[in-house]
């Protein structure tokens, strides 16, 4: 199970490169990882998530409990491991906000349970305030794109900020950083979601 | 040398010696049908009359049971021994459907708790055994029709289908002696017969209006990956509630003209068989009038499509929101789809094709036939699964899981719309000091109340040491496997107790059960299996009588008066032999057959070596031979 120098194939004692067996193709168990590793990536904020995804779907296509029907039943049970393994840690990358969250807690430095922090910052906060009620009082499909391009701006900045927070190691700025993207994340899905419903 | 073992090579029937084949089935409520593909060529199983559809009705007499057009032709004159749409009951508790409705086609069994069951015929049957029937006419259909042994299938669900209704289908499976590769949900199975039979790629929304069951699924196609995004649907919404309104309408008329009548779910079901005519017609017909005869008492009622519309509009509608959600949870608009696929017989209803399109804002596609393309996906599945593939189907859980905890509320663990198979823990806590034990209920929906949801299973974590409140680490391990099945472990983390369930009991079939019914099953498989043989035997001397005619046609003058009655007279025995249920007979009338034209086949043999010494072309003599395989045609040679 440990993953030791020279692993040994489960099925046949042969030699294990990746999750294969090099002798008789047996898939091997999962390791524990962190979901970086489970793509060969060193934990970082920054991500090219269009790769990332390819990546993904690479891995899923040799793991996938649809590969195994056909074969031994633990070997089934191990690419149900893998395949879950790597789902939960492919939604956790793509997401920025989690992927943030979870850096910080790789880190050492976790935020507290999830929406229970506050932001403390007023300028912030009357930003916030402002834009929920711009939202609520869009009434056009246009006015609605308007408020989200805005939104998407600030978003996109705040990853740099965050991309540079994590590069220098200021978890303290990067905690900030990251509630406030989940802010800004929650506020887009509200606005797509008030864009299908206002009159073109 | 007899007279059959002259065979074209690769004619001769050899059905055990092939490979078993692994079939695609969509298993519906209204219809049911199985597909088969080999080179990603999928193609749905038809009978002699060129019908694909199987209706997913069962006719129950003293036995026997009968599967699909005759079941459902019986419904009018012995609606009390026949059973229809019995999908919408799969995973139910009897009071579950007790409280849905109170107009429903089926007499249920209220003497047992746990699953329902219908009376039917003078039999009570659990939905999982009706299922089973249907499932086990689909696989002799392809078995007969492929000629190869059937064990295998991909066995297709609505998306929006609970753990429970997914269990009890693969117990229905099971009775029916198939093993599942594996259940795919329904929108999936179509999404995945357009990208692989049209080329489909980009986003995609796929809307599947079904006999009892809707379901909206948002996909990416990309380069051989099926990447389901979100999912949602309603397990009581489809054609049988289009008719239901129909029926509603027809059976209130009636009782301006005639009066009130008592109307026992014998009478509900005839009322609904007409409805379905009249909806069905007003497809492609302005307007129609057709009669309902319940009791003797016959009653005219007309339609039109504009009236017809007026009473679905407000299901139809339902749809439409249920969509609008789905869209969301992709976190999509219409605009940004490349398209939308219209899967289910009910969306060739006309207001659903409208209104789908001016919802969508574009015209639905419809390229592959909307009641065969979720069998054919299937189809296409089950090869992938046993042949290997390519594609890569990600699919996800269509309903949230979760746990109750303090005060009857529920705490979602693994959310709906995430890919599976996922395997999410969570970890809770006492809140009593010395706590010893901890009861975990499980629940599917999205409500936050429990008694709002679907209730699971319900299991205790014994042996937790004492603890004071809140001290104790309890991890609780939701997984859900690629048919979208979970299994729930619970483990006291600073000891390891653990406990673990595959979720299974609340509305499922006991062990023991299913024991019992698998072996009743088997039971009637043998009958199923002896009647095979026996066809088979009277196959092959029914082959072996049209082989001798011909030869006698051809070449009579090699016998002398004695040989010819010998094989006359042996003739006569086989076919009356054929004409029986006895299959030694049959098989020994065969061998007295094929002995007494021993003789005559080889002098046969001579005459055509000789005729073709003397030039006679040798593909004359194997004109003949073949002739005389082939059937009755053959008897034309000469």
């Amino acid at each position: 199970m440990n993953a030791t120098n020279a692993p040994a194939c489960w099925s046949c004692g042969g030699t294990v490169e990746g999750m294969f067996c090099l002798s008789c193709g047996a898939l091997q168990p999962p390791e524990q990882q962190d979901a970086f590793a489970r793509f060969g990536l060193a934990p970082d904020f920054a991500l090219d998530v269009p790769a990332l995804e390819k990546q993904y779907f690479a891995l899923q296509r040799r793991m996938h409990p649809d590969r195994f029907a056909a074969r031994l039943p633990k070997e089934r049970e191990y690419s149900l491991q893998h395949a879950a393994n790597l789902n939960d840690a492919f939604q956790l990358l793509k997401s920025p906000v989690r992927r943030a969250e979870y850096l910080l807690a790789l880190k050492g430095k976790p935020m507290r349970g999830s929406g229970e922090e506050t932001v403390d910052d007023p300028e912030v906060l009357m930003r916030a305030m402002e834009m929920r009620e711009s939202l609520a009082e869009a009434e056009t499909r246009a006015a609605v794109e308007a408020i989200a391009a805005d939104a998407r701006r600030e978003a996109d900045e705040v990853m740099r900020d965050l991309s540079a927070a994590f590069a220098s190691n200021s978890l303290g700025a990067a905690g900030r950083l990251t509630l406030r993207l989940k802010y800004l994340d929650k506020f887009l899905d509200d606005a797509r979601e008030r864009r299908g419903r206002v009159a073109a | 040398m007899t007279l059959l073992q002259i065979h074209e090579p690769g004619q001769t029937p050899l059905p055990h010696a092939k490979r078993a084949l692994a079939v695609g089935i969509d298993l519906g409520t209204t219809n049911s049908l199985v597909a088969v593909s080999e080179n990603q060529q999928p193609l749905v199983l038809k009978d002699a009359a060129g019908h694909g559809l199987v209706p997913s009705v069962v006719l129950y007499q003293a036995g026997s049971i009968q599967v699909g057009d005759l079941a459902r032709a019986a419904l009018k004159d012995h609606p009390d021994r026949v059973v229809v749409s019995i999908k919408r009951l799969m995973g139910r508790g009897a009071e579950d459907v007790m409280r849905v409705s109170d107009t429903l086609p089926y007499e249920l069994d209220t003497t047992t708790g746990g699953m329902v069951r219908v009376k039917v015929g003078g039999r009570v049957l659990t939905p999982v055994e009706v299922s089973g029937h249907i499932l086990q006419e689909l696989r002799a259909r392809a078995e007969r029709t492929s000629g190869r042994e059937v064990r295998q299938a991909v066995i297709t669900v609505p998306a929006h289908f609970d753990d429970a209704a997914r269990n009890a289908t693969k117990d229905a499976a099971k009775l029916a002696g198939l093993q599942v590769l594996r259940l795919v949900n329904e929108p999936t199975a179509a999404a995945l017969a357009y990208g692989l039979d049209k080329g489909a790629e980009g986003t995609y929304a796929i809307y599947d209006l079904g006999g009892g069951t809707f379901d909206v699924s948002v996909l990416r196609l990309e380069m051989g990956v099926f990447q389901v995004l979100a999912s949602g649907g309603h397990v009581q919404l489809g054609g049988d509630d289009f008719d239901r309104v129909v029926a509603e309408q027809f059976l209130a008329e009636r009782t301006r003209m005639v009066g009130s009548e008592k109307l026992g779910p014998a009478e509900i079901k005839q009322a609904l068989a007409v409805a379905r005519t009249a909806r069905e017609h007003l497809t492609h017909h302005e307007t129609g009038s057709w009669p309902l005869d319940l009791g003797g008492r016959i009653t005219w009622h007309s339609l039109d499509q504009a009236s017809l519309n007026t009473l679905i509009a407000p299901k139809v509608e339902e749809t439409l929101a249920i969509a609008r959600g789905v869209l969301d949870d992709a976190k999509l608009e219409a605009g940004d789809l490349h398209g939308i696929v219209l899967v289910g017989g009910a969306t060739r209803t006309p207001l659903v094709r409208r209104r789908v399109g001016e919802f969508f804002g574009r015209a639905p596609l419809t390229d592959i036939d909307p009641d065969e393309v979720v069998a054919l996906g299937a189809a296409l599945q089950a090869e992938a699964l046993t042949r290997g593939s390519d594609a890569l189907l990600l699919d996800v859980t269509p309903l949230s899981l979760g746990l109750e905890t303090m005060g009857g509320l529920v705490e979602k663990v693994v959310p709906r719309n995430t890919t599976i198979p996922v395997a999410i823990a969570q970890e809770f806590t006492t809140y009593q000091d010395g706590q010893a034990a901890m009861a975990i209920h499980v629940v599917q929906g999205e409500r936050e109340l429990v008694d709002e949801n679907r209730s699971l299973a319900r299991f205790e974590l014994h042996g937790i040491p004492p603890m004071t409140a809140g001290a104790a680490r309890i991890r609780v391990l939701f997984a859900v496997d690629a048919d979208g099945l979970l299994t729930v472990t619970a483990e006291e983390v600073t000891t390891g107790t653990r406990q673990e369930v595959a979720v299974k009991p609340s509305y499922g079939l006991s062990e023991t059960e299913l024991t019992a019914m698998l072996r009743a099953s088997l039971d009637h498989a043998q009958n199923d299996m002896a009647e095979r043989v026996l066809r088979e035997a009277r196959v092959d001397g029914e082959r072996l009588l049209l082989a001798v005619d011909a030869a006698l046609k051809a070449d009579a003058d090699l016998l002398s008066p004695d040989e010819r009655r010998e094989i006359d007279s042996q003739c006569e025995l086989l076919r009356r032999a054929n004409a029986g249920a006895d299959r030694s007979a049959i098989l020994d009338a065969s061998d007295a057959l094929n002995k007494a034209t021993e003789a005559f086949a080889s002098r046969r043999m001579d005459r055509g070596i000789q005729s073709a010494l003397r030039g006679v072309a040798v593909n004359t003599l194997a004109e003949r031979v073949e002739g005389a395989e082939s059937g009755p045609n053959g008897r034309q040679g000469h």
